[in-house]
């Protein structure tokens, strides 16, 4: 119980003191993970409206493969992406090992079937009279598809939740691409890991509550804009 | 025009993407070490006085000495700061390493229970004390992580003469500090460094067991990663971090690191 304690009062005393080393790894998590989403949102969100507003041969193929990449394990990502990064790897000569760019490129892939496969069942659940009369009213392809976007968009802010809740929890991935170098690749989770490694409970307790606040935060804001544009 | 608009933002996010992982300015160093070192803190107290002196950036990767090899074989780091004499060796013989130098030592030491249920404190030998606790199949948590303190510890079971297995010798696959929370919480004997020892004995019910002996020496060097292999390690940075850590200001940290914390160093700059 006392950890616990501990913990909570490590958490307020690192977020007041305005402690640099603690507000660095905030600060890297959210541009990091926040980038991730924004690039797998633009590969996904288009993604799932293809898949889920066509009918063409192999539809059900991609669709499960999306729902498989939902156990997609980060560790396996992270190793694949250091293979090709490492200076023995195809991609060896960019250096983006060890960088926060390997990062986003982790987690835009973790994050990217996530976002499609919840955005294809998100268009899908959008009544199919509205891309009939979109239609009918002479709108393009383009139109009809953004129209039925529009329609669906508080189930896709829904799948952008679900995606960054992946990324910015995930250690495997960010560990191997990253190194959890302090100030560069150190991000929240990777700190929880390596303090907990080290014994130290309640600095990993405090980031734990201070991730969680940081989540909530960004969820109320989210549920705001919802509600505002119903 | 909207269209326009959308490839111009896509356009700027990969450009943000990429020039954010450039390492323009400051020359950077990436030191791969073990997590003994790391999460002892000495590093922190190193480096700065390093990066102010050298006006460089040394990124740091904490890993078991036997990945931070494997990293510098595939010329992802420039230099390693490890613990494992034998592999070291064979590092620099396979032209993998350069410049190899000693640094810096403390001991291993066997920790344990209080109440020492295989009744080992006291005992003059490291190999009979294992040995002890090995018939009484007293529990014991190994590294199991192939660190240089898990080979270390495989290479004293050697000597022993025995492969330790059974209910009695768990391994944890984890670092040092959360193996030896581990142990305390199972009960459990442990070989550890004194370093991690002495930054976790505050939180950990654990008591040292062994005395100082010639099979438990822990000495830590530094090996630069050889530029006829990889062609974009920083050579010449590497060779002035070698030469700091051998300076005389540079000994003079490692020995000053953690007396006052813990009441004594937890690394002895190697000549002294």
């Amino acid at each position: 119980m006392d950890y616990i304690l501990a913990g909570l009062k490590e958490a307020f005393r690192l977020l007041f003191t305005l402690d640099r080393g603690t507000y660095t790894i905030i600060f890297l998590s959210l541009r990091i993970s926040g980038t991730a989403v924004l690039l797998a949102s633009c590969l996904g969100i288009p993604l799932g409206a293809l898949v889920g507003l066509h009918k063409f041969p192999g539809r059900g193929v991609i669709t499960t493969i999306l729902n498989t990449c939902f156990a997609l394990p980060t560790v396996v990502v992270g190793l694949f992406i250091y293979l090709f990064l490492s200076h023995r790897g195809p991609l060896g000569m960019l250096g983006l090992l060890y960088t926060p760019s390997a990062m986003i490129t982790a987690q835009t892939i973790l994050a990217t079937p996530i976002i499609g496969a919840l955005s294809l069942v998100a268009v899908k659940g959008v009544d199919p009279s509205i891309t009939k009369s979109a239609i009918s009213l002479g709108a393009t392809k383009v139109q009809t598809t953004l129209t039925v976007l529009r329609e669906a968009r508080v189930a896709i802010l829904a799948a952008l939740i679900a995606g960054f809740g992946r990324v910015i929890t995930e250690i495997g991935a960010a560990m191997i691409v990253g190194g959890n170098i302090k100030g560069t690749t150190r991000v929240m989770s990777t700190a929880i890991a390596l303090e907990t490694g080290k014994g130290k409970f309640e600095i990993a307790l405090a980031l734990g509550i201070i991730l969680l606040a940081i989540a909530f935060l960004i969820n109320a804001g989210l549920y705001y804009l919802q509600r505002v544009k119903e | 025009m909207r269209m326009k608009k959308k490839i111009f933002l896509l356009g700027f996010i990969f450009v943000m993407v990429f020039t954010l992982g450039c390492r323009k300015g400051v020359s950077h160093l990436i030191l791969a070490t073990t997590t003994s070192v790391e999460n002892s803190g000495l590093l922190d107290a190193l480096i700065p006085v390093f990066e102010k002196e050298a006006e460089a950036k040394v990124d740091v990767i904490a890993c078991g000495t036997g990945k931070a090899i494997q990293l510098a074989k595939n010329g992802d780091c420039d230099l390693i700061l490890v613990h494992d004499p034998e592999t070291e060796k064979k590092f620099v013989r396979d032209g993998y390493g350069v410049n190899r130098k000693s640094i810096m030592y403390n001991d291993f030491v066997i920790v344990g229970p209080e109440d020492d249920p295989a009744k080992i404190k006291g005992m003059s030998g490291v190999i009979s004390a294992l040995s002890t606790i090995a018939h009484k199949k007293a529990l014991f948590i190994s590294r199991g992580d192939d660190s240089g303190t898990h080979k270390r510890e495989r290479q004293l079971w050697k000597k022993v003469g025995l492969i330790p297995e059974g209910e009695w010798y768990q391994e944890t696959g984890q670092g040092m500090g959360a193996t030896l929370v581990i142990a305390s919480q199972k009960k459990a004997y442990c070989l550890t460094d004194h370093a991690t020892y002495l930054s976790c004995k505050g939180r950990i019910a654990l008591i040292m067991l062994s005395n100082r002996n010639q099979l438990l020496y822990n000495p830590y060097s530094i090996i630069l990663v050889n530029p006829k292999k990889y062609a974009h390690i920083n050579y010449r940075k590497g060779i002035e971090f070698i030469n700091f850590l051998i300076s005389n200001k540079g000994k003079k940290i490692i020995r000053e690191f953690g007396k006052e914390e813990f009441g004594e160093p937890l690394f002895h700059p190697v000549g002294e």
